[in-house]
């Protein structure tokens, strides 16, 4: 009788401590994989962190060889330089990449909003064909087809013109917007516009009072591939910008890199790289779950 | 009554063809004169000897009987399919690393997952940019580093032998577009239901059983999709490596798109530049039509 009593409280310390084993071992696995998580984060931190600290030493250090790795001083003398640097300075570069930005997001809210409602709710002859036109566009990336366009924006003299640039821009972003709007538009119930239209309402006040309120998380993700696809985009910039005061801040800054304007001012170049981070890293973090949104609608369920 | 309201019906039912038809005018317009006339331009101009000024002559095939004459093109081509061949790999086994260590929603780790994408929204010019002052033998931080390590003995002129160029460049562009492999094979982890595990967990399968016989087969779409958007990427590098190596050392890492560029932006030799951009719309459709074969096997 003892003895079973005894074989029972053994097996339940036995129990007890499998069960507590299990359960370290369950939050040292859950440890090793925030240890391994925080290393990956420090190391894909690192560059962006290493260009910051860097474009806030004094001009001589960030030159300094070998480099220092904490500032002795800070100063934002690098930002500074920036402003005058090459034949504008900076200010100029970022106003130039901003408007191509700007004009290329409001391009692609308007025709992607238009052309996906279009697709999504009305029936016309030859329907099927324009959207897999449309969204054909996907296939066949613009790098390959760069020399007829440059020929086409030179011949109606848009070529070193910003808006010829976005021009380019805003065709490249209508396959995704156009997709995404539509099936932004197919989600709405049919009942919403069917009792609006029986009220005598427009088509297009429709759109615009009613179902561009409902679209709006839509919207707001083509706004935001639109604005870093501009802003970020080098080799269409590189090619249709001949003149260096309508350079795009991508380009401006590989200037810098190639020492146009005089030796490598690799101080200024970091402070420019920051300023060029800055918009799109933003926007991201802001505005995540729209961006999330996008890449899964564009690019998982195509 | 009847008649009337059929009448009325129809205008109708016409008035709405015509307003759809004035709803996608606008972006037909644009994909149209952006994108379907320089697709019949490109192919038009292959067969010219079309200089940006000055004559313009019908040279028939000479384009593309030139293409195969041209060491650097073949060396292109070449170079181009090494890197994609080299850089895939890297981006898609990190991938799956990181979408599986960020896989279960465990505190923080949305942290973490923007951490891990937000190289992904910097532009490949400006990342190069940083990455090649890190790379640099005087100031870049990786000599200091490797110095300081005792790793090296003298700094190291990373982009200035073909071997290391490759390598350190594949480097910065796992970090700049890991990031975006990792979401789509998260998607894909996130799809895999948990019980599937649990009653593989029962049986007793270890992690490389479950991986080769529950994870990987149930996300194959994920997996080719990732793959072939790297793999269409790489074909199109560019940035990187004019901005990184201006093509050196001895024309070493000039790819496809860098060498169309050189003929037809710098030497002017569109006719040319466009037989040899119709070669590589010829691979990239081939891609695509993998792709789409892939992705619709299994619906």
């Amino acid at each position: 009788m003892a003895a079973t009593l005894n074989r029972d409280a053994d097996r339940a310390v036995n129990q007890l401590s499998q069960q507590q084993i299990r359960r370290l071992r369950r939050r040292a696995l859950l440890a090793l994989r925030y240890v391994i998580l925080i290393i990956f984060a420090l190391l894909f931190l690192f560059p962006i962190a290493w260009s910051f600290i860097n474009s806030i030493k004094l001009p001589a250090e960030a030159l300094a060889v070998p480099p220092t790795y904490l500032p002795q001083q800070v100063s934002l003398e690098n930002y500074v330089e920036l402003t005058t640097y090459g034949k504008i300075g900076v200010a100029q570069h970022v106003y130039n990449s901003a408007l191509v930005a700007l004009i290329t997001v409001a391009g692609s809210i308007v025709l992607s909003t238009l052309g996906g409602y279009g697709f999504a709710r009305f029936d016309f002859p030859g329907k099927n064909f324009l959207f897999i036109m449309v969204l054909s566009t996907l296939m066949i990336p613009f790098q390959s087809i760069l020399i007829p366009l440059f020929v086409m924006i030179v011949q109606v003299d848009l070529h070193n013109t910003l808006f010829g640039l976005a021009l380019v821009y805003i065709t490249f972003q209508l396959p995704f917007g156009i997709f995404l709007m539509r099936n932004s538009f197919l989600a709405v119930p049919l009942e919403i516009e069917e009792s609006a239209l029986l009220d005598g309402c427009s088509s297009l006040s429709l759109l615009y009072r009613l179902m561009l309120r409902l679209v709006l998380p839509g919207v707001v993700t083509v706004a935001i591939y639109a604005f870093i696809n501009s802003w970020n985009e080098f080799l269409a910039a590189l090619i249709f910008m001949t003149d260096q005061d309508n350079f795009t801040l991508p380009v401006f800054l590989t200037t810098i890199r190639y020492g146009i304007w005089g030796d490598v001012d690799w101080g200024a170049l970091q402070a420019g790289v920051i300023v060029s981070i800055i918009p799109s890293l933003g926007i991201f973090l802001l505005l995540q779950r729209y961006y999330m949104d996008g890449l899964m609608g564009g690019a998982v369920k195509n | 009554m009847t008649s009337q309201f059929a009448v009325w019906n129809l205008s109708w039912v016409q008035r709405r063809k015509l307003t759809g038809l004035l709803f996608v005018l606008p972006t037909v317009a644009f994909v149209t004169v952006f994108f379907i006339v320089p697709l019949l331009m490109t192919v038009f101009m292959s067969f010219h000897d079309w200089p940006l000024f000055g004559e313009r002559a019908f040279t028939g095939l000479a384009n593309y009987s030139e293409l195969g004459k041209d060491r650097q093109y073949l060396k292109s081509l070449d170079f181009t399919f090494r890197y994609t061949l080299l850089v895939t790999p890297p981006i898609f086994l990190l991938g799956f690393i990181l979408a599986s260590l960020v896989r279960r929603n465990i505190r923080f780790i949305g942290i973490f997952r923007t951490i891990f994408f937000l190289p992904v929204v910097i532009g490949l010019g400006v990342s190069s940019l940083l990455w090649v002052w890190m790379l640099d033998d005087r100031i870049g931080v990786f000599n200091k580093i490797l110095l300081d390590l005792n790793l090296v003995t003298k700094a190291q002129l990373f982009l200035g032998r073909p071997n290391t160029a490759m390598n350190v460049i594949i480097l910065s562009v796992v970090w700049k577009t890991v990031g975006f492999t990792m979401i789509l094979l998260l998607a894909g982890l996130q799809a895999i239901p948990d019980e599937l595990y649990e009653s593989a967990e029962v049986d007793g399968a270890g992690y490389f059983r479950k991986l080769f016989y529950i994870t990987l087969p149930l996300m194959r779409r994920f997996i080719a999709l990732a793959l072939i958007l790297s793999v269409i990427g790489s074909v199109l590098s560019f940035d990187q490596f004019y901005i990184m190596t201006r093509g050196g050392p001895r024309n070493s890492t000039i790819s496809i798109v860098y060498w169309i560029f050189n003929n037809s932006f710098t030497y002017f030799k569109m006719g040319y530049g466009s037989a040899m951009s119709i070669v590589l719309l010829g691979i990239l459709v081939a891609l695509t039509g993998a792709q789409f074969y892939v992705l619709r096997e299994r619906e």
